[in-house]
């Protein structure tokens, strides 16, 4: 049996990671959680988690220098996946409570409250997926489990240069459309906890593992 | 696209052992949580809750074993609640594997342990047991009085104000329990599900009384995000969850 894809886990001090840990195992990875650089920048795929509020996880992926590693992976066409909040870093700002923080501005776009009667939005919703998406691929008709009260309502990212890849984005609603996925080269991320998702979660991604290599 | 309304078991647990019992054909050991989890899990769970009833702290390390055990192979929201104070307790849960603490008594004795714990982790983090019973005291405005240490004794608090004070506080989540009809089977408190709802936008959690699928949906037609029972799963056949969503499903309501 040849060892699976390596994933590395990005360890900042985010909530439950062992969780993804242990759901990438589940689906053959061979995962470490670490912040060395080594292990962030020669895995053949490195997860950001993130649970909590915009501005802490931003500034634990600071404290861990993450902002270069990322910027780095994605420049070289290594594979990155954000999940929860790890998703809503990638754009450009967030605003919580009233207090603006800027994100990473991978991708155009600001991550604001939801407009529903009920948040956080708990428990699982179905995706509209995207049309060619790889990550959703056989999956996409299930439920997948989220917990926010913040999120991406507007897409504004302009290809202008032909040569690249359209991006894939899959929506969700709650009170309004949300960004429920993004698919842009070698950075994806999902608002839902695709490791908390059961069957369908793994399955997502045992999806972005092949991608991987 | 609608967030589905979400069924959960809850596995009262006593030094690593499932209490209240549970009635399986076929499971090996009845008593053991991560065994029953599995289960849960395979029969459709959307989230699973762990009550740690265990009365001496000295064996709460066998919570957070089976807590660990359980997160490294069900792959769905685990809660865990019972003698959650501060943020180190939330903090220790988490690093074993859960994804939600639930606070009750401590909560109530001291209401800014909510801002602390949720500053720190995020509101998603905090679900707010409430064990709410009705009463004629006619302090209690809305007629339902918190009580803690299950229910054995009451506050003098609005129920329903304690909801709303603890979502202003962060609290992502509330868990409503009703002590009256708690074992009774005959089905929820809806008036208390939706004298809660009117107070608060934080999804609610009702729990107490189930004792057959038809008794959910009107709990879901009160107000409910979700519905958690024991014994009605515990004790009932082994496909009591499918039931409990077909009969959330035949009401017109989502179900996963």
């Amino acid at each position: 049996m040849t060892a699976g894809p390596k994933v590395t886990v990005l360890d900042y001090g985010s909530g439950n990671v062992r969780s993804a840990v242990r759901a990438l195992e589940h689906v053959g990875a061979d995962v470490t959680l670490s912040h060395a650089s080594e292990d962030v920048l020669n895995a053949d795929g490195l997860l950001v988690p993130g649970v909590g509020a915009f501005a802490t996880v931003m500034e634990g992926l600071k404290s861990v220098d993450a902002l270069r590693w990322i910027g780095r992976r994605v420049a070289g066409g290594r594979p990155v996946l954000g999940i929860c909040v790890g998703l809503q870093v990638m754009f450009e700002e967030g605003v919580e409570h009233g207090v603006r923080t800027q994100g990473i501005g991978e991708w155009p776009g600001v991550v604001e409250a939801l407009p529903a009667e009920v948040v956080p939005h708990m428990g699982w919703n179905t995706v509209d997926a995207a049309e060619g998406s790889r990550l959703f691929a056989g999956i996409e008709d299930e439920r997948f489990y989220f917990v926010h009260s913040y999120g991406v309502q507007h897409w504004n990212f302009d290809v202008t240069q032909p040569a690249m890849a359209p991006p894939r984005v899959t929506w969700s609603t709650h009170g309004a459309p949300f960004i429920a996925a993004v698919e842009n080269g070698p950075l994806s991320a999902t608002q839902f906890h695709p490791e908390k998702s059961g069957d369908a979660g793994a399955e997502l991604l045992r999806n972005w593992l092949k991608t991987l290599r | 696209m609608t967030v589905a309304i979400r069924v959960i078991p809850c596995l009262d647990v006593d030094a690593g052992r499932v209490v209240k019992g549970v009635n399986f054909e076929g499971l090996r050991d009845a008593g053991d949580p991560v065994e029953l989890a599995h289960r849960y899990d395979r029969a459709g769970a959307d989230e699973l809750t762990f009550l740690d009833v265990t009365a001496s702290s000295g064996n709460r390390e066998t919570t957070f074993d089976v807590v660990a055990r359980t997160a490294e192979e069900v792959f769905i929201p685990l809660t865990v609640g019972g003698g959650v104070r501060e943020v180190a307790d939330v903090d220790k849960l988490l690093r074993y594997g859960a994804d939600k603490a639930a606070i009750n008594t401590a909560a109530v004795a001291r209401p800014d342990v909510i801002d602390e714990i949720t500053r720190h982790f995020g509101s998603q983090v905090l679900v707010l047991s409430l064990d709410a019973r009705r009463t004629d005291n006619p302090s209690v405005a809305s007629g339902f009085e918190v009580t803690t240490h299950g229910g054995r004794r009451g506050t003098g608090i609005d129920a329903v104000q304690w909801a709303k004070e603890a979502a202003e506080r962060g609290v992502g989540e509330l868990l409503l329990n009703s002590i009256d009809a708690d074992g009774t089977k005959d089905g929820f408190d809806l008036e208390m599900i939706r004298a809660v709802r009117a107070a608060v936008k934080v999804p609610l959690i009702a729990s107490g009384g189930a004792g057959k699928p038809e008794h959910f949906p009107p709990a879901v037609a009160a107000g409910a995000d979700a519905v958690l029972a024991a014994s009605v799963f515990h004790f009932g056949p082994d496909d009591a969850i499918a039931q409990v969503k077909q009969a959330i499903r035949d009401a017109g309501y989502p179900v996963r």
